[in-house]
């Protein structure tokens, strides 16, 4: 065989064996880049505590699981206080029980970016929302769970703001900025909220 | 136009994301060859559909069309599993 490509492209025995090194070497540069392809995923930085902002990074993460994407959503600061469901004080510095008791406990709390109005706004773009079909944040919230999509809380955040695991909603995990980046590297869109 | 189809999805007074995350849930139970039918009043479907049908790679946008039903208009989209 090798004989006969020889005579028929007239190449000598040597130039031969450098093409199959070439070939082999492409190949392993092949299978190399392969591994560096992004998966079909969808990262998110979620940092706002605004209720408007959350309800758009949980829209976001159900369309693209209900789209047949990989979601992960990581909560950092006054993210996080979307992801909370109760208010302990124990164990805490006195600023982080002042900032616990400042900040809002779950989707629930949350105002919205604009025209709050100490949180009138927020209930009004319920409201809204409710008049229009579209489901309320928490539905939301749980939608996405249940197509699915990852939910990290930042446990440097956490720390800093004294929040414990506990005080978070059920089905979260905790996480590092090293969390992020791996699932955010071999993601095809990554979003900061 | 007629099409056929196997399933449908009722996502009437639903807005975005709805229609397609109900759609999708439906969608996993078909079967290769079977079409699944979506009535939706969000207009924003009509592009939603066309988006969703691209990223899923087993989807086929086989027909979209809009129906007057109950004096509403409605978006009709057919999705074939491939």
């Amino acid at each position: 065989m090798n004989g006969q490509v020889a005579v028929m492209e007239g190449a000598p025995a040597n130039d031969l064996r450098a093409l199959e090194a070439q070939v082999q070497q492409l190949q392993a540069q092949v299978d190399a880049l392969r591994t560096q392809l992004p998966d079909n995923r969808l990262s998110m930085v979620v940092f706002s505590g605004d209720l408007d902002r959350v309800l758009a990074a949980f829209v976001i993460a159900s369309g693209a699981a209900a789209s047949g994407m990989e979601v992960s959503m990581f909560f950092t600061f006054w993210g996080l206080t979307a992801l909370r469901q109760k208010r302990e004080s124990r164990g805490k510095t006195l600023f982080q029980k002042l900032m616990g008791w400042m900040t809002p406990v779950g989707l629930r709390g949350l105002g919205v970016s604009k025209m709050n109005f100490g949180g009138v706004g927020a209930k009004m773009l319920r409201a809204m929302m409710r008049q229009q079909g579209v489901p309320q944040p928490e539905a939301m919230a749980q939608m996405a769970r249940e197509l699915g999509v990852r939910i990290v809380a930042c446990q440097m955040s956490m720390d800093v703001m004294g929040i414990h695991k506990e005080e978070l909603v059920d089905g979260v995990e905790v996480g590092g900025v090293a969390t992020f980046l791996g699932d955010a590297t071999r993601s095809k869109t990554t979003l900061f909220i | 136009m007629e099409i056929r189809y196997d399933v449908e999805v009722d996502a009437r007074g639903l807005q975005c994301p709805m229609p397609i995350v109900n759609a999708r849930k439906t969608f996993q139970t078909l079967q290769s060859g079977q079409t699944l039918r979506v009535l939706a009043t969000d207009p924003g479907s009509v592009n939603d559909f066309k988006g969703w049908a691209n990223m899923v790679a087993d989807a086929e946008l086989v027909a979209q069309e809009t129906a007057e039903m109950d004096g509403k208009t409605v978006y009709v989209h057919y999705v074939r599993k491939k």
